[in-house]
């Protein structure tokens, strides 16, 4: 079949640009790049504080300007766009249906596809707060959204439940427009932001910081009124007698980010239960041979020059598919094993080049041991001085240290230092 | 004596300082590598930091605008400075890195687009 396109993107954020020009420079002749809103740069176009791109670019930029870099190389290329376009579904023989005003329904042809769609945040719903649906209760990145692209400030008394890095740098930003925040919950006993956020959002503006508390009630009759938290155990279990009620008209959630992998599911790509996002083997395809997946719709990342860096690769390696230059060696499982909680790739072939597993910790650790194992045998431990969940580890390897014709599994794991 | 306890953001690994003062002198503790001493004494000495935010545009892609401060200011004049922001609106378009306010409140530092848009 004469195929249309040789690589289809679907997102235009920092995943899908950069998946984009990392098919367009390894060889793909005709990308296509398809974004729903009406413009390219996805979530960085709200996130306007700065310290953005210092790895990529080696100096700070607000998450406008990092876009904007992407793009203005991108447009330097030949890479269709096309913009307020919703991609409807995809299909295992690389179809991609989508819609848009010009267009109309098409049904375009790729040789291979490249999901790079985000996550979307977790919702109120999917915590359980009880009580009734007033107004004033909303997430951190929609308020982020309403204030720095819109115009509107959300609320003038806030609360906000969970220390993520939205969270935090909603709590300052909402302070400097003016609100007053009255505190941050966390349910964890410690916060799942970077530090260099507690200090800059909260320590800066005093704002405090409840650890290993949670949301217990709102109320209110239109608008929301009253926040009432409390404390909970080690077991998640709420304490008696140790709640607390501010009175405010607004409560941001930064409660966690799902990836989005609708247009994956729908056919049948195996998705890990941990991440939500697919699984995926060092080429960032999934197990559908030339549907391959990247950024925050593969993982939640913490920093999006991790996420230029992956998605470059995972469009390099779809333009490889494309051209028919994909070579076939045994794939090996990667696993997580003691203290982690996922690592990515979960499955890499052997061959002379390089890989990078990414993966999380799944408790603050002081000091700790990287263990990179093969069956029984060790392959590479790193000691490391910090390790946090909130913060994504990552160690490159050599592909020639492991044993080429051996089915024996990959494991990472961490081992806590004393 | 002065003392301050503090966490030190040159790094990830986030070392909880304390910066003492006796006699005019500064002593950073609890810092892993030297840079900790640098910002324990800049954090007491003199706390910049960079401001973002939006100002008002019309004829635009969209409403709000994205600045930042060129360089620091002085902690101090934070408030003041988004005081500043918040008096200004201007007409598309607009490139990256254009001067919007020249030389906020002297602080030597300008307030700048933080990205380029388009005029409707």
């Amino acid at each position: 079949m004469n195929k249309q396109y040789d690589v289809c993107v679907i997102g235009g954020g920092a995943a899908g640009m950069s998946s984009a020009l990392g098919a367009v420079k390894n060889g793909a002749k005709k990308v296509l790049l398809v974004e729903r809103d009406i413009e390219l740069g996805g979530i960085l176009q709200q996130c306007i504080h700065n310290g953005f791109g210092l790895h990529h670019f080696h100096e700070e930029l607000t998450g406008p300007a990092y876009a904007e870099r992407l793009k203005t190389e991108l447009l330097e290329t030949n890479v269709e766009i096309k913009l307020e376009t919703t991609v409807l579904e995809i299909t295992k023989d690389k179809t991609v249906h989508l819609m848009n005003k010009v267009d109309g329904y098409q049904i375009i042809e790729a040789k291979s596809i490249v999901v790079a769609i985000g996550c979307r945040e977790r919702t109120r719903h999917q915590i359980g707060i009880p009580g009734k649906r007033f107004n004033g209760i909303m997430t951190a990145g929609l308020a982020q959204r309403y204030l720095n692209i819109d115009g509107y400030l959300v609320g003038k008394n806030v609360f906000i439940l969970g220390s993520g890095d939205i969270g935090l740098i909603m709590a300052r930003r909402m302070r400097l427009e003016g609100a007053n925040v009255l505190g941050v919950a966390e349910l964890m006993p410690y916060s799942n932001g970077l530090n260099r956020n507690i200090v800059q959002c909260l320590h800066d503006y005093n704002i405090p910081l409840y650890l290993s508390h949670t949301v217990t009630g709102v109320s209110g009759k239109d608008r929301l009124e009253k926040v009432t938290i409390s404390e909970v155990d080690e077991n998640f279990q709420v304490k008696e007698g140790t709640s607390k009620t501010f009175e405010v008209d607004t409560l941001l959630l930064s409660v966690g980010l799902i990836p989005e992998n609708k247009l994956l599911t729908d056919i049948q790509v195996e998705v890990n239960p941990i991440t939500n996002g697919a699984y995926v083997d060092d080429q960032f395809q999934t197990n559908i041979p030339g549907i391959f997946a990247c950024g925050n719709s593969l993982h939640v990342h913490d920093l999006v020059d991790f996420v230029a860096e992956e998605s470059f690769e995972s469009g390099k390696n779809a333009a490889k598919y494309a051209l028919n230059q994909e070579n076939n060696h045994i794939s090996i499982p990667v696993k997580p094993a003691s203290n982690v909680r996922y690592v990515i790739p979960n499955k890499i072939k052997i061959s002379d080049d390089e890989v990078t597993f990414k993966f999380r910790v799944t408790k603050p650790m002081n000091k700790g041991l990287i263990i990179v194992k093969q069956g029984d045998s060790v392959i590479k431990e790193i000691k490391k001085s910090h390790l946090l969940p909130a913060e994504m580890e990552s160690v490159k390897l050599n592909k020639s240290l492991f044993k080429p014709n051996s089915q024996d599994e990959i494991f990472v794991e961490v081992k806590g230092v004393e | 004596m002065f003392k301050k306890e503090m966490i030190c953001i040159v790094c990830p690994r986030g070392c909880k300082l304390t910066v003492t003062k006796e006699n005019e002198e500064y002593q950073v503790n609890g810092n892993f590598c030297k840079r900790g001493i640098k910002y324990g004494i800049s954090e007491i000495v003199n706390p910049v930091r960079q401001v973002t935010s939006t100002v008002k545009i019309d004829g635009a892609t969209h409403r709000r605008l994205p600045v930042i401060t060129d360089r620091e200011i002085p902690k101090d004049l934070i408030f003041k400075v988004m005081n500043e922001i918040n008096q200004v609106s201007i007409q598309a378009p607009v490139k990256c890195g254009e001067i919007i306010i020249k030389n906020v409140l002297n602080t030597d530092a300008n307030i700048i687009a933080s990205r380029s848009m388009e005029e409707l």
